[in-house]
């Protein structure tokens, strides 16, 4: 059942590093993380690699498989040839630490400058009350597990490095999106925000960011496109412009 | 002297899942500079796992729950070994503790007036789980992950600095813990990153690390799961309790090889999946214990009936505590009625629309397809037995999480004694937040009850705490080079195959030979490469906590002869009622463990009183029911 296969992993750090050849047995059934792991426990003990769950869930094995961008733990060796070359390489858009491992410290800077929850203040906890249906469009956007394959695969940062200063990503629009659709929140201005603050107006709505997501959010259509159009409607319906509140 | 950063802080909480998240937002909220110390990135933690729902009585869906009947269910799990305080601050608190939760934004799946809806689940009388589909672990971790960002947010308008009296260091590692005497006085870390070290002076440490599935081999847990907690508490003077009480969830995946341990979600069976063996039999009508038989329902009919009338109808024997489906499917490979690839069928294709399983089930039916090429909408899930929970953890006061040494606290898996002898489904969520915010609040009262009068790091203890932490790096000593990752696999095989879900003494007698030589091969363990972010060196650091908690594993299981919810000797059948008055107690001794015996705290007579006289008769021994007030059924 098994066979060697032929693997090129990406070794080397901040300064400098290159691909590896490595020909390593594989098994029926298993995932490239299972590959890197033998690699580790018999060619590479010092190989790094960041991983928890293997399960999809907690999306801390981030990286770029033949050129995509995937999750090392999703990822089944049964998806290419005995022949194939498998090339991993860490994900490209954030500085490499070592290896397969890379500084994601912008996702957390981005996080923190989207503003929290307001709940609203005449309710006591145990009061809510929200229908399925409106509590639903937000609950996509939740299944996030912040993997950040979309930040690392969006052009916008990914090929222009100046920008990440400008533009939270995908995945900190989303959480806008997300938090303008929670039926209870009480922030204002939620989409100007994305717009002023976080960089909306970068996206080109190309639609790669849902394209890598491994829990199939639809980023693009359900999250930054109904938020281009809140946008819109504030920006340029007349009658909006008149009633709009002064921003804070 | 140790080169190296130092910090200080008034509570340092070790471990970012759901009680080191919840004490962190604790502490800080009661004014006190928090530091939060965890192995992975900030919102990574093995909570993310968890499926099924936290429970808590608020009677959304069956008004009948309260949290009298959250208490006694929790106790009928553990085998009425739980610390019977824990259990009831748990049941009391829960609700508040889930409400709470949206206040920091959490949605949960709603009722159809709106409320948070509640689903069955193993052992839970009423419908009584909140979830969000098959991922409320995920919920859980990223509420409380976004209320620490909106703390940090205040601090960050009030003093300029998001991190000045709460910060995450993430990806660092703590080896030990220091102390002033008898008392706390801080904590010594790497930097995974960099390997460099880290120093933290605090006065009061909260353990919230976790459990120690990694020592096994078909394990749900995740690497992370190396006992660290339980390890540090007992390296620094403290006890634990119940180790010999390891839960085996039930449904884990068997196939393929490589995702063999991988949880299958108890909901499949909360919400209308069955069990067959390979003749195609419901077999769990098989296993309905004595002590459960009024509750469970002994035929399909019934069963059925109970998912659209709970009220007139028994429950279908599938949602038996864990550790009794667990040892059914056991018994029914052993005895060849197996699936394909050594496990049983758990089918909801037969059971449910398509529409609803991928609704009610999203990420299993994700988990099927993408990792076993299964779809759970059109066929059965193969399943087996995966070592999933500890129930045993740090002896603590129930009320303020402290252990035994002053300035130490431990909350979530990592304590002993909530869930008693098995935990059941949906209590760790609760468990998480209920006593992380104890803990939180057990150390901020603590911490202000010292005063100015803070233990004091010794520069000679820090010394120390460096030169056994790069040990692994030193060539020489006297026996073979051992490889880390050989010495851990062996240790899993070990413990897997001896100490496992069936355990018989004379195998428990051979693993501690077996743990013994593994611990005179870790001494040996050399890693190569240097300290940046080098997997073999975290390993090798990790395995001597891994070796030191099995040993109280394997100690505890040799000295409980009888069979107890996560314990079962095949050479002790029964439940001996003897025993339930006695917890093991395991404290460090030399480089290994010792293991004594202790009186378990009676019951408190108001909640005996919950129970019918005739349940208890199944557990106490006629001693402790002769003391009882009169109370016939």
């Amino acid at each position: 059942m098994g066979y060697k296969a032929r693997f090129r992993v990406w070794r080397g750090d901040d300064a400098d590093g290159d691909l590896h050849d490595y020909t390593v047995e594989v098994n029926e059934g298993e995932v490239v993380l299972d590959v890197i792991h033998r690699l580790q426990a018999t060619q590479a003990p010092d190989l790094a690699v960041r991983w928890n769950c293997k399960a999809g869930k907690c999306g801390s094995c981030s990286a770029e498989i033949n050129g995509r961008p995937r999750l090392l733990c999703m990822t089944r060796m049964s998806t290419f040839t005995e022949a194939e070359i498998v090339t991993v390489t860490p994900m490209r858009t954030f500085p490499v630490i070592r290896d397969l491992v890379t500084d994601v410290s912008y996702n957390y800077q981005k996080a923190r400058e989207v503003p929290a929850f307001r709940p609203p203040e005449d309710l006591a906890p145990g009061e809510y009350r929200m229908q399925q249906i409106d509590v639903q469009r937000s609950q996509e956007f939740r299944k996030c597990i912040e993997c950040f394959l979309c930040q690392n695969t969006c052009h916008v940062v990914r090929d222009h490095e100046d920008n990440k200063t400008n533009f939270s990503g995908p995945r900190f629009l989303m959480r806008i999106a997300e938090l303008d659709m929670h039926p209870l929140d009480t922030h204002d201005n939620r989409a100007q925000e994305a717009k002023e603050d976080h960089g909306l107006g970068f996206c080109n709505i190309t639609k790669c960011c849902t394209e890598v997501c491994p829990e199939h959010i639809k980023i693009t259509d359900n999250a930054l496109i109904p938020l281009k159009e809140r946008v819109a409607d504030r920006s340029y319906d007349p009658l909006m412009r008149l009633f709009r509140k002064p921003k804070k | 002297m140790t080169e190296l950063e130092r910090h200080a802080y008034d509570v340092v909480v070790i471990g970012a899942g759901g009680a080191g998240l919840r004490a962190a937002i604790e502490a800080r909220q009661q004014g006190l500079r928090t530091a939060v110390v965890c192995k992975s990135l900030f919102g990574k933690a093995h909570t993310v796992m968890a499926e099924g729902g936290i429970a808590a009585a608020m009677g959304n869906v069956n008004s009948h729950d309260s949290w009298q009947v959250h208490f006694r269910d929790t106790m009928r799990g553990g085998k009425f070994l739980n610390n019977w305080r824990m259990a009831e601050l748990h049941a009391k608190e829960a609700p508040d503790r889930v409400w709470e939760l949206e206040t920091y934004g959490a949605l949960f799946d709603r009722t159809a007036d709106g409320r948070i809806s509640q689903r069955n689940f193993g052992g839970h009388e009423y419908p009584r789980l909140a979830h969000v589909g098959d991922r409320t672990g995920l919920e859980l971790i990223r509420s409380l992950q976004q209320k620490i960002v909106s703390l940090q947010q205040e601090d960050h308008a009030e003093t300029g600095d998001h991190e000045s009296r709460l910060k995450v260091f993430a990806e660092c590692t703590v080896t030990e813990l220091l102390r002033d005497g008898d008392k706390v006085s801080g904590a010594f870390a790497y930097w995974r990153e960099t390997g460099r070290f880290v120093l933290f002076e605090a006065p009061a440490v909260v353990l919230a690390t976790g459990g120690i599935g990694k020592s096994f081999k078909v394990t749900s847990n995740s690497w992370e799961y190396t006992g660290d907690g339980h390890a540090l508490a007992l390296r620094t003077g403290a006890s634990l309790i119940n180790m010999e009480f390891v839960q085996f969830h039930p449904t884990g995946m068997v196939w393929p090889p490589s995702v063999k341990g991988i949880l299958v979600t108890e909901s499949v069976r909360g919400d209308g999946g069955v069990l067959r063996n390979s003749e195609g039999r419901r077999f769990m009508f098989d296993y309905i214990p004595e002590v459960f038989k009024d509750k469970y329902a002994d035929n399909e009919a019934e069963a059925d009936r109970w998912y659209t009338d709970p009220d007139n109808n028994r429950r279908p024997p599938e949602l038996l505590p864990r550790d009794e489906v667990a040892r059914a499917i056991n018994s029914e490979v052993k005895a060849g009625r197996n699936s394909p690839h050594g496990g049983v069928f758990l089918d909801v294709s037969s059971r449910l629309p398509a529409e609803e399983i991928v609704r009610r089930l999203p990420s299993m039916h994700h988990q099927f397809k993408e990792l076993a090429d299964v779809d759970i909408t059109k066929e059965p899930m193969e399943v087996g037995p995966t070592c999933h929970y500890v129930m045993g953890g740090v002896e603590v006061e129930p009320d303020t999480a402290a252990s035994s040494v002053p300035g130490l606290f431990a909350c979530g898996e990592v304590a002993g004694g909530m869930h008693g002898s098995n935990r059941l489904g949906g209590n760790s969520l609760s468990d998480l937040l209920v006593f992380g915010r104890r803990a939180g609040a057990g150390a901020a009262e603590y911490v202000r009850s010292l005063g100015d009068k803070r233990p004091v790091i010794s520069e000679s203890d820090v010394d120390g705490a460096a030169a056994r932490a790069v040990d692994p790096f030193a060539e020489g000593g006297t026996g073979q080079q051992e490889n880390p990752y050989t010495v851990h696999t062996q240790l899993q095989q070990t413990m897997n195959d001896l100490v496992g879900i069936i355990r018989r003494g004379g195998e428990v007698e051979q693993a501690l030979t077996a743990l013994e030589e593994l611990k005179q091969r870790a001494r040996n363990v050399v890693v190569e490469g240097h300290r940046q972010f080098n997997p073999g060196w975290h390993l090798a650091i990790d395995l001597r906590n891994m070796l030191l908690v099995s040993e109280c594993v394997a100690k505890a299981a040799l000295l409980r002869t009888e069979s107890r919810g996560g314990h079962t000797r095949e050479d002790h059948p029964r439940m001996d009622p003897d025993w339930r008055r006695q917890l093991l107690v395991c404290r460090a001794e030399g480089d290994g463990v010792s293991v004594t015996a202790k009186d378990q705290i009676p019951l408190r007579e108001d909640l005996m009183a919950l129970f019918e006289y005739s349940e208890l008769q199944k557990y106490f021994t006629t001693g402790e029911l002769a003391e009882l007030p009169a109370k016939e059924s």
